[in-house]
């Protein structure tokens, strides 16, 4: 069974489009890291999906660099938030409204 | 047996030559944090202040001179490429490193005296500082896309946690958060670029990309400019230019200030050095695309920055909106995509730094223990309490705005020359426009600060020293309905009540108003004798008593730490000195885009 490349790129734009919408909809902070988290593994996707396409190992090799990024990310923004929720009940954006954008 | 052994003789891994003195400063930097983390994690009590100032200091200086012996090295032996092509060592690459080793140094100096303040023990400020600055340094030395987006992580994730440090403020967490969560997203479109365009050059490589461009028409570049677009965004996030800038004002508000600083200096400085290489040198020969986006980012980021800094009260927020405008000037630099525009970015890079830091240690100063006093009208009459302190803070100011003799003049020369020479004529008057723009809300706070608290009097007392005086606040009341009448009552009384100036008329009471206050500054014959009593009567009658006391601290002076003087004096003196003898820096930043490895 062979499945066309494209249909990969096309299921990773569709995962990076759902992180990013979900990123700017949802209010709570921990669902927005997971958006967050959706669209750096659409992008490690498209790497994996391009780096056989072209027979070039380097892509792959890229997955791990983003992956440990993004665990990096994670660590430091959960520790923010629990810093920040520790004394309130939910973990909604809409709490955070001392600074005026 | 002997097959293992035929096989192991002829699959020998080669590993690429890593040049570990290509990468030396960021070795020390990151070396010097770890160790600095590992000694306050051995010791039994928090770290001292002193020692973590002391051993930032030598790291970074350390770093700086590893710098300029790179400097030298590639002046008498040329740029190279090391480890496998990822690093490049040029005149580019290793002014940035010198960029962000001297904000290191001076953002150190700065935080000594504020951690001292408000009571914070141990070494994260500077460690985390350490790394973020190694973050910036390998942006700027970056050949490869993967090296640009892990110096950018490495800077990004470090700020994260810097901007909440200071966990007694509930605006510094927010901060954090926002700056997190909108540094998390742009990053995810930056790697989804990185990933696009690895499909459709197959290389991540800038140096091979910019070749296989050179090489290949692509009929159908749709993926290749997608992933272009994707990293320009991600770029644009990260040095804070117009429709991406949402994060800055409240992160540069909520951030601890020396943190601000460092933030404004550093992260543009790695921003611009890599979308300066990567746009520049990489995708060079696709200039007729991505050049008018830049063109349209950088007027909206010119005229943004300063037309919504003209509205703001409080000063973080003021310079904030004014590191946006400052923003758009690199990128006249950026857009020109000649030498001439790299050479007059990276000089308003580094000049930038240094006015940036500078301002931000005074902001730190002002802001006295909380780090919450930013209201502008907390400025009032600073000349007369602390007059070196007010001197140095409106250098800094007007060099920001441009004013000759200092290097913000020159780097808006600069910028602007290289844009008109590029053809982009139209970008460079919005620019010169929008710094006439920007000047104004300098000199507002330079104004105030040498605005007497004397005049913190009030209108009936004024009055019958001065007509203009009776003549400014009934029209500013009959121009503007609500919105007029708040602005003249607060400044007159400068005493914590927040003015709401709509548009140009309020500034134009403002401006009377200040010209005002100034004349009868002039007039030593009629000293006005204050009535403390009457001043808290007046001061209830227009806020509650908590203004009165807020009001009665403002006028108190500042202690200002020796180290925190001396980086503020640095700053003054780089950029005054390097104003009135332009040439080294001017060649030193040509020079080093004459070592640029396109």
């Amino acid at each position: 069974m062979s499945i066309p490349g494209d249909w990969y790129l096309i299921l990773a734009s569709a995962l990076f489009a759902l992180g990013a919408f979900g990123l700017l909809v949802r209010r709570n902070v921990l669902v927005m890291f997971m958006c967050i988290e959706l669209m750096l593994n659409a992008a490690n996707l498209t790497f994996v999906t391009f780096s056989r396409m072209l027979g070039d190992i380097g892509g792959q090799a890229l997955v791990f660099f983003v992956l440990v990024v993004a665990a990096a990310e994670v660590v430091v923004g959960l520790g923010i938030v629990v810093a920040i929720f520790r004394r309130r009940s939910s973990a909604t954006a809409d709490d955070l409204h001392i600074l005026k954008g | 047996m002997s097959a293992l052994a035929v096989v192991t003789a002829h699959s020998t891994i080669v590993l690429p030559h890593i040049r570990y003195l290509a990468i030396l400063p960021e070795i020390v930097m990151l070396g010097g944090a770890v160790l600095l983390l590992g000694i306050a994690s051995l010791v039994r009590r928090p770290l001292r202040v002193t020692v973590s100032t002391v051993g930032t200091i030598v790291i970074a200086g350390t770093s700086l001179g590893l710098a300029l012996w790179q400097w030298a090295d590639i002046s008498s032996h040329g740029p190279y490429t090391a480890i496998d092509h990822a690093v490049v060592v040029d005149g580019f690459s290793v002014l940035i490193t010198i960029t962000v080793a001297c904000a290191m140094i001076l953002s150190a100096l700065v935080g000594d005296g504020y951690l001292r303040r408000e009571g914070v023990d141990g070494c994260e400020f500077h460690v985390l500082a350490m790394v973020s600055a190694t973050g910036a340094m390998f942006m700027g030395e970056a050949n490869d896309l993967i090296i640009v987006f892990l110096g950018l992580e490495i800077m990004s994730i470090a700020l994260y946690v810097l901007a909440a440090m200071n966990h007694r403020r509930a605006a510094s967490g927010e901060a954090a958060l926002k700056y997190f969560v909108l540094g998390g997203f742009s990053s995810a479109v930056f790697i989804y670029g990185v990933a696009l365009t690895y499909g459709a050059t197959g290389t991540t490589n800038l140096t091979q990309i910019a070749d296989f461009l050179s090489h290949n028409v692509i009929a159908s570049n749709g993926v290749l400019l997608a992933g272009l677009s994707l990293l320009l965004v991600g770029f644009l996030f990260k040095v804070a230019a117009v429709p991406f800038h949402m994060w800055t004002p409240d992160v540069y508000q909520g951030a601890p200030s020396p943190v601000t600083g460092f933030m404004a200096a550093v992260a543009k400085a790695g921003g611009f050095a890599a979308l300066l290489r990567v746009f520049v040198s990489s995708f060079g020969t696709l200039q007729s695309d991505w050049r008018p986006i830049l063109y349209a980012v950088a007027v909206i980021t010119l005229l943004f920055g300063a037309g919504v800094a003209l509205v703001q009260r409080d000063v973080k927020r003021v310079l904030a909106y004014s590191s946006i405008n400052h923003a758009g000037f690199v990128l006249l630099g950026v857009e020109a995509a000649t030498a001439q525009g790299v050479s007059a970015s990276l000089y308003y890079l580094f000049t930038y730094t240094f006015m940036t830091i500078g301002a931000f240690a005074v902001v730190t100063l002002l802001g006295r223990r909380g780090d919450g006093h930013h209201d502008i009208a907390s400025y009032r009459g600073l000349a007369g309490r602390q007059p070196l302190l007010a001197l140095a803070f409106a250098v800094l100011l007007l060099a920001q705005a441009g004013a000759p003799f200092t290097t913000g003049f020159l780097a808006k020369f600069q910028v602007v020359d290289a844009s008109v020479n590029a053809g982009s004529v139209p970008l460079a008057v919005i620019a010169m426009v929008s710094a006439a723009i920007a000047a104004f809300f300098y000199l507002r706070i330079g104004l105030i600060m040498y605005t007497p608290v004397a005049g913190k009097g009030f209108l009936p007392g004024i009055e019958p020293l001065d007509d203009d005086e009776a003549n400014a606040g009934p029209s500013g009341e009959s121009e503007t309905d609500g919105t007029g009448d708040a602005a003249p009552a607060e400044l007159s009384a400068g005493n914590g009540q927040r003015p709401v100036w709509s548009g140009t008329e309020g500034a134009v009471v403002v401006r009377t108003q200040l010209n005002a206050e100034l004349l009868l500054d002039t007039a030593p014959g009629e000293v006005q004798v204050l009535d403390p009593s009457e001043d808290i009567v007046e001061a209830d009658a227009v806020d509650d008593e908590t203004a009165a006391e807020s009001a009665a601290e403002d006028t108190a002076k500042v202690p200002v730490p020796a180290l925190a003087a001396l980086a503020i004096g640095l700053c003054v003196a780089v950029t005054v000195v390097f104003g009135v003898i332009p040439a080294p820096l001017i060649d030193f930043a040509h020079k080093a885009t004459l070592l640029f490895i396109p």
